[in-house]
């Protein structure tokens, strides 16, 4: 590979390194010099596939990660965090992500799982760690000064008060070289200590986006590069029965129009071409199976088979509810929502003979290239995937399924191939976010206090992350032949062995109890919550806070009644059922800082005409264990249109030490905002055959003419914990603090994402 | 097929197309520049935007035959990395982005009202910007970042 990214064999080129992995063998050996070719040679010579920093004679660093950017800014957060554990300048530092040839396997980037996997103690940032306390105790040796004496900056290593005393890391590596193991026990610098980790860093990529020389995998240009398009069934289900090739034979460019069982495409010499072939072929195919009604889907998830599971049981719920004062019970609905990347999915594809190289915008290189290998019908190690940044995909959005169709009609034709899909094949196709039907049922004792807590959620899915081993859990895959996931119905749910909130599906406010042990973040003792899954006639996946939204939008909400029904003040009544310090911290942050004022919801002597508005609050410790979000909203009712004005957000976020402030607030103000135009707009629409909602005017979404609110943050950032993820946090908490805050605006409640105008006017027409 | 000739950031291109092909496609493939890009191919999202004679517009809907003798102006005609445009200079110092994919049409179609209309209202700088779509919704750095353009401009 060569304009295309990295080598690895560039280390050759250098006469001295010092590079740390997993698997090195032993620790601080010196590796044996250069020798002819043969496996084992090389593999001693070249960094192993495992290393993440290697440090050359000149004092450059090379940090290699398996996690990658996507918008969100961990590119320069982890080049930061390479320049802060060797105490290197920024510029000193090259970051080379996500390429199979080339970075470690770390699973996926998504979960908001990076900063755990990266920031902690583990990985990326020991291997610093480790590098730099290996450099030091060579600068003692050297220097003749005990470790405790030294102090580093850029890159060299002084003997306190003796600045004549110093050494580089460049002369203490010289013609040497080191492989070390990432040693456990380095000890990271402490956030307080921190110089360039923990501040404001601009984005190192944004100059050349901002001036248009950015290399997104659109880009991705290679010598002798056709390009593709699909042609998708025109309907859910739909099968090929027969393709004329004699419908394009007059199509400019044409090269090759290939069917592999239901997967057709063509392949052509310009992108314009093309399209046109696309648009022109005639194919035939079979009915679709047919699908159930949009307007009752959630009824029909309730009806389906299920593979149900028990989260928790207290086993005294129903005795509970038959003493408690009073019990309140709501169901609320969340409908299959898209990822809808601004740009369509794009992949390039170079496949020839038994190897293949894809330059993808995927968040799994690893495991996409064994799927793709599946699909392609090669060896794994002969598969090169390499990561090249689509638009913003928050989730699981077209990436995956582009990339096989790019490897597909590259295969077919031997040459290079790039493939960007038509907006409506990638919005019919998608990997939709869960829709989520939610029964809440909860007890209170006379004094409005919850006693028992009863959640039985369906949530509807088909396919999601391909993985190792499941290329049909996207469309490409399942059309050549693979079959999604399979789908295990299993009635009842078994007790739960160990306590896991990683789908957000337990509500903050119990106690989380399984066994003698208790890990929620609530003190209500009386608890249930059984999930089923059913299967989707849409493929799904993850998308932005998958299942944590639906969830917490349905938790967050029924607290807000409930604390309507104990007539108490929103905020004092979560306080008063919140047992983790670090929650009940950001919700009284987040409320302070809105200058909160406590009183019971809805706001008393409302108007029922007219304009009125209110404020809600909700949060979320998101998955269970990766971030504390607490976030006001403030809102303007018009009761005559149905219309909801964001007028101000206020966000509190615990995750930990902050990496980059800047770089997280962009982030919180990202996810608040789309956390609107998912609660007020989206949805996905179909008919009786297909999806429908296949454009922006089918799919609306806020655009950069949306009358924004005032949004604050307010990071906590507290230094002594370990970092978690943020960027799925303020997100998670929009719709339930909107539909709080139109509750206290107007005293309606809002049940049912996204909040159209038609909702909230047929809501208001309920009211009592 | 045939030869049609395009001004595109003061140069003069000969490019073999069909005229009928959307400008987008002459841009990014042919001519090779990453600025205007395929969002939609709708004219829905903003992403192909260009100026053609300063008007900004959606680059994938417009055919080659219609461009003429206008000037094209793409995002990389105005600044590169090392030397920015001040709109694109704002943009950096506002940290106005996540992905970047949409900066292309917000920064032109921003470009174009300010460029006639230096002290266009918080209401006209939305009511420009309302065809353009940020999936990441980085709006609240856009829209800081477009003011502070107004701002360098009305010195």
């Amino acid at each position: 590979m060569s304009a295309h990214g990295f080598t690895r064999r560039e280390f050759l080129e250098r006469s001295g390194a010092l590079v740390v992995s997993f698997s090195a063998a032993g620790v601080a050996g010196e590796l044996g010099g250069r020798t002819a070719a043969g496996q084992g040679a090389a593999r001693a010579e070249v960094p192993p596939l495992d290393s993440w920093i290697a440090i050359a004679e000149d004092g450059s660093v090379r940090a290699f990660t398996g996690k990658c950017e996507l918008g969100q800014g961990l590119f320069t957060a982890q080049a930061q965090l390479i320049a802060e554990e060797l105490v290197v300048p920024l510029s000193r530092v090259t970051l080379i992500q996500c390429d199979t040839d080339v970075t470690p396997d770390q699973g996926t980037t998504s979960g908001a799982q990076s900063h755990p996997a990266n920031f902690n103690r583990a990985n990326l940032a020991l291997a610093a760690a480790t590098a730099r306390e290996a450099l030091v105790r060579l600068a003692s040796e050297r220097l003749g000064a005990p470790v405790d004496q030294l102090r580093i900056e850029d890159g060299v290593v002084n003997v306190v008060g003796n600045r004549g005393r110093s050494a580089s890391y460049g002369s203490l590596i010289g013609g040497r070289k080191f492989n070390l193991a990432l040693d456990p026990g380095a000890k990271r610098r402490p956030p307080r200590e921190w110089t360039v980790l923990g501040k404001p860093v601009h984005r190192l990529d944004l100059p050349a986006m901002a001036t248009g020389q950015f290399e997104f995998v659109h880009n991705v240009k290679l010598p002798g590069m056709l390009h593709g398009q699909v042609v998708r069934p025109p309907a859910v289900g739909a099968t090929l029965i027969g393709v004329d090739e004699t419908s394009v034979r007059d199509v400019p460019g044409l090269v090759k129009v290939v069917v592999k069982k239901n997967f057709v495409g063509v392949v052509a010499g310009k992108p314009w071409q093309a399209l046109e072939a696309a648009r022109k072929l005639k194919a035939e195919w079979t009915r679709g199976t047919g699908l159930p009604g949009h307007k009752d889907f959630h009824d029909h998830m309730r009806k389906q088979p299920a593979r149900d599971t028990r989260l928790v049981d207290s086993k005294d719920v129903d005795q509970k509810l038959k003493e408690a004062a009073t019990v309140t019970s709501a169901t609320y609905l969340h409908p299959y929502q898209m990822h809808a990347s601004l740009a369509t999915s794009c992949a390039v594809a170079d496949v020839r003979g038994e190897n293949a190289t894809i330059w993808s915008p995927t968040q799994a290189i690893y495991p996409h290239r064994n799927t793709a290998a599946l699909v392609l019908g090669l060896q794994p190690e002969n598969v090169r995937v390499v990561f090249r940044m689509g638009s913003g995909c928050y989730g699981i959005n077209g990436a995956e399924t582009v990339s096989y169709d790019a490897a597909l009609l590259s295969q077919a034709v031997g040459k290079p191939v790039r493939v960007q899909l038509t907006r409506k094949d990638e919005m019919a196709w998608e990997n939709y976010g869960f829709p989520f039907v939610v029964d809440q049922r909860a007890g209170l004792d006379e004094q409005g206090q919850i006693v028992a807590w009863d959640c039985e959620t369906w949530a509807a899915t088909l396919g999601g992350r391909p993985g190792p081993r499941t290329p049909g859990n996207v469309v490409t895959g399942f059309l050549v032949g693979f079959e999604p996931a399979p789908f295990e119905p299993r009635s009842p749910a078994p007790d739960p062995t160990a306590f896991n909130n990683g789908g957000n599906h337990v509500p903050s406010y119990v106690a989380g109890c399984v066994g003698a042990k208790c890990e929620g973040t609530g003190r209500v003792k009386g608890e249930r919550v059984v999930t089923h899954v059913v299967r989707s006639p849409f493929w799904t996946g993850p998308l932005r806070s998958p299942q944590r939204l639906q969830n917490t939008f349905a938790h967050e909400s029924f607290m807000d009644e409930l604390a309507h029904k104990g007539m108490a003040d929103p905020l004092a009544y979560r306080l008063r059922h919140v047992r983790d310090p670090r929650l009940a911290n950001v919700l009284t942050v987040a409320g302070k800082t809105a200058n909160w004022e406590a009183r019971p919801s809805p706001r008393p002597g409302l108007a029922r005409t007219g304009v009125t508005s209110g404020r809600g609050i909700a949060c979320v410790l998101y998955e269970g264990d990766n971030g504390y979000c607490a976030m006001v909203a403030e809102v303007e009712v018009d009761q005559a249109k149905g219309d909801v004005v964001v007028k101000r957000l206020v966000v509190a976020l615990d995750c930990g030490p902050v990496s980059n402030p800047d770089g997280l607030k962009n982030q919180i103000e990202g996810g608040a905002l789309q956390g609107i135009s998912r609660a007020l707009r989206e949805e996905v629409t179909w008919d009786d055959q297909k999806v429908t909602s296949v454009d922006w005017r089918g799919y609306p979404t806020l655009s950069l003419g949306y009358a924004v609110p005032v949004i604050e943050s307010v990071l906590i950032d507290p230094p002594d914990v370990p970092a978690t993820g943020a960027g799925e946090t303020s997100i998670t908490v929009v719709a339930a603090a909107l539909g709080n805050a139109i509750f206290d605006a107007t005293g309606a409640r809002l049940r049912q994402v996204p909040f159209t105008p038609e909702r909230v006017k047929l809501v208001l027409a309920s009211r009592a | 097929m045939g030869a049609t000739t395009l001004n595109v950031n003061g140069r003069r291109h000969v490019v073999d197309a069909d005229p009928q092909t959307p400008l987008l496609y002459v841009l990014s493939d042919d001519l090779g520049l990453r600025g205007p890009k395929f969002g939609c191919g709708l004219a829905q999202c903003g992403s192909c935007i260009v100026l053609i004679d300063g008007d900004p517009l959606p680059s994938c809907v417009t055919p080659l035959a219609g461009v003429g003798d206008s000037e094209v102006v793409t995002l990389e005609g105005l600044g590169t990395p090392e030397k920015p445009h001040p709109i694109q200079k704002a943009f950096i110092e506002e940290q106005a982005a996540q992905c970047g994919f949409c900066l292309n049409g917000v920064i032109l179609s921003a470009k174009a009202l300010l460029d006639r209309n230096p002290k266009a209202s918080d209401e006209q700088i939305r009511e420009a910007l309302k065809g353009v779509l940020c999936r990441c919704f980085a709006n609240v750095r856009m829209l800081r970042a477009i003011k502070r353009y107004a701002r360098e401009i009305a010195k």
